[in-house]
């Protein structure tokens, strides 16, 4: 017997009892759904995480300068200038998956204004510091490319700083001096909050590049390219990995160091911070499918319901076709292929609902939702697993039965 | 000597009712030759229903031999007898047993689906034997639209759509007014002359005596196997 004669068969079963077969499907139907829109809504959360951790930096790597060691004491990380700001353009420039690498010189230092006085750090930037990092300007505006090349004396300050030195007056066009040189405040920046380290983020003071090299950091500086850090961001979907290993080979390239010997800068970051959020969110798309799941399998138990009920009614039916020639598989395959077909049309409406309700959901409550290929194959196979896997016992029964018995059954 | 359609040696068969075994039928010997009408005979538990059972390949016997078409049947595992019935075997049944919501034409054809006809085929067979019962006008009607005789001439016709050998018929009028009986044995005995091998269990002496040999059976044995001058089904409806 013919695959499409089965097939055909199951239909007409189905057919002549309408009703039953639709609330049959109907539990497979909210358990696909339920599937979609809870792997949906889950998807969502998770690249919101993603975008968040995004935010505070996770596609960020650092560059920091090497270690030196000298007479027997090593240095620490930052001892000996190794890195240049010609390096952070070259990484820029030359590495695809790298957005932006902003080069920058860091010290601290006393911040002075009128009576007042705070100690915080000062970064030397470049404009490409603010688009690594995310920052935005909520007041006053940012560095003008005179005053990058010209060793300008203008800064901006963090709302830490803000709140110490000016308390609620308007800082903007203030003067303040750091190491006793005057620079005038042009813009404030966001609030930041608290590092993943539990820093403090807002507490400190920009400046370009070149003013702090020239203007405040003074003659040991003043010559040199050198930078404390780089912070290079890596454009969005690509792999941190390849971005990391890209820039790793030019900075060896770039400082000529031979193979076989040791970097000469590090190079740190935040990746694992994601990874650990990824797998938490990750963790809750599961459990949210698994909970949808369960509403598949209770689908499934009533597919098998009805199943039972058929085969006792259609009994005479069986004997019939047994009695006819139909073999003990023909009539497994038969009662099977009914389930299975109940429980891939239910699946198939499922599919359809379920992707209608996550982009409702989209739409009304505002959430978002990732539709996701993967969990539409996987709830459709689910729901063809489904259908045999409840539909066997009631097919085996049935095959089972003896023809004598089959035909004489009241 | 020609070998008999149907052979049957010592045949025996006991059902287990708990720790009781009940014999249903206590080793029956006789033959059927090709092309013979036999009216099987008894009253309820005589065994005939046990042995047309064991005729039509249904059942396993529990002892003796039987040979159908030259064939020894009784040590076939389940598939291989459903393969017989296919092939060899036509059904006749009480209550006609067909799918209802069906239409004729599909419930005639329902054999030739388990014997890898092709749809086509299947239409044309079908066709041709409803034909044959007369029923070419009602090829679409379902079960429910059509009169009891109707649907028993559905039945035999899907009886017949294999072109079996034999055709075991269970008490075929049972479910059927006089009249109408008269017509379906009328249809049966037109199908024995163009020479189907039939075999009929009844217990109204009238059915059984428009059959050409009468086998009576009491307390699971052959009490009685006589041939019969058929009457004529077909004269009686004139």
């Amino acid at each position: 017997m013919n695959f499409v004669a089965t097939l055909r068969i199951a239909l007409l079963a189905l057919r002549v009892n309408k009703m039953r077969s639709a609330l049959t499907m109907l539990g497979i139907i909210i358990g696909v759904a339920a599937v979609i829109v809870m792997i949906a809504v889950g998807g969502g959360a998770q690249a919101r995480v993603e975008d968040q951790i995004r935010s505070l930096g996770s596609n960020i790597i650092i560059v920091l300068s090497g270690s030196m060691t000298s007479g027997g004491a090593r240095g620490g990380t930052g001892s000996q200038p190794t890195i240049f700001e010609d390096d952070a353009y070259a990484v820029g420039r030359e590495i695809e998956e790298i957005q932006a690498a902003a080069p920058t010189l860091r010290g601290n230092g006393q911040v002075v204004a009128g009576n007042t006085n705070w100690s915080t750090i000062f970064y030397g930037i470049t404009p490409d510091y603010l688009e690594v990092r995310e920052w935005a300007i909520v007041e006053g505006r940012g560095f003008e490319p005179a005053e990058m090349s010209g060793a300008g004396k203008v800064v901006l300050i963090g709302q830490t700083v803000v709140k110490n030195i000016f308390g609620d007056a308007n800082p903007l066009d203030q003067v303040i001096r750091v190491r006793k040189v005057p620079l005038t405040v042009i813009g404030v920046l966001d609030r930041k909050g608290q590092s993943m380290t539990g820093q403090d983020q807002d507490d400190l003071i920009l400046m370009p590049i070149s003013t702090a090299r020239k203007r405040i950091l003074g003659a040991a500086q003043a010559k040199s390219r050198s930078v404390s850090s780089i912070m290079v961001k890596v454009r969005q979907g690509a792999d941190m990995n390849d971005a990391d290993q890209r820039m790793r080979e030019l900075l060896r390239q770039r400082h000529r160091l031979q193979q076989g010997q040791d970097d000469d800068f590090f190079v740190r970051n935040l990746s694992e911070i994601l990874q650990a959020q990824e797998a938490s969110s990750k963790v809750m798309t599961l459990l949210l499918a698994a909970v949808a799941s369960v509403s598949l399998l209770v689908g499934g138990i009533g597919i098998m319901n009805i199943m039972l009920v058929s085969v006792t009614e259609r009994t005479r039916e069986i004997g019939l076709r047994m009695a006819v020639g139909a073999r003990s598989r023909d009539i497994l395959t038969q009662f099977l292929v009914e389930a299975v077909t109940l429980s891939l049309i239910g699946g198939a409406i499922g599919i359809l609902l379920g992707v209608g309700g996550a982009m409702l959901i989209a739409e009304l409550a505002g959430w978002r939702t990732e539709l996701s290929g993967s969990s539409i194959v996987l709830a459709a196979g689910f729901a063809g697993a489904v259908g045999i896997f409840f539909g066997y016992y009631p097919a085996k029964k049935a095959s089972r039965l003896l023809p004598i018995e089959a035909l004489r059954y009241e | 000597m020609a070998e008999a359609l149907i052979r049957v040696e010592d045949l025996a068969k006991e059902y287990r009712m708990g720790s009781n075994v009940v014999p249903a039928l206590c080793g029956v010997s006789l033959e059927i030759a090709a092309g013979e009408f036999v009216a099987v005979m008894g009253p309820s538990g005589s065994g005939k229903s046990t042995f047309m059972n064991l005729l039509g390949c249904l059942d396993h016997p529990s002892g003796g031999r039987y040979w159908l078409d030259g064939q020894e049947v009784s040590q076939l595992s389940s598939d291989e007898l459903a393969r017989l019935r296919n092939r060899k075997l036509g059904f006749v049944f009480q209550h006609f047993n067909l799918l209802a919501r069906t239409s004729a034409q599909d419930n005639v054809a329902l054999p030739l689906l388990y014997s890898g006809m092709s749809p086509h085929e299947r239409k044309q067979h079908a066709e041709r034997r409803l034909a044959q019962v007369g029923l070419a006008e009602r090829m679409d009607h379902h079960p429910a639209q059509l009169s009891g005789g109707q649907q028993q001439r559905v039945a035999i016709a899907r009886a017949l759509v294999n072109d079996p050998q034999l055709v075991l018929a269970d008490e075929p009028t049972g479910a059927l007014d006089s009249h109408t009986s008269v017509e379906i044995m009328a249809l049966l005995q037109q199908l024995n002359r163009e020479g189907i091998t039939i075999v009929v269990v009844t217990h109204e002496n009238d059915v059984a005596h428009f059959a050409g040999r009468i086998i009576s059976f009491r307390d699971g044995k052959v009490i009685e196997d006589k041939a019969n001058v058929a009457n004529d089904a077909a004269a009686q409806l004139k």
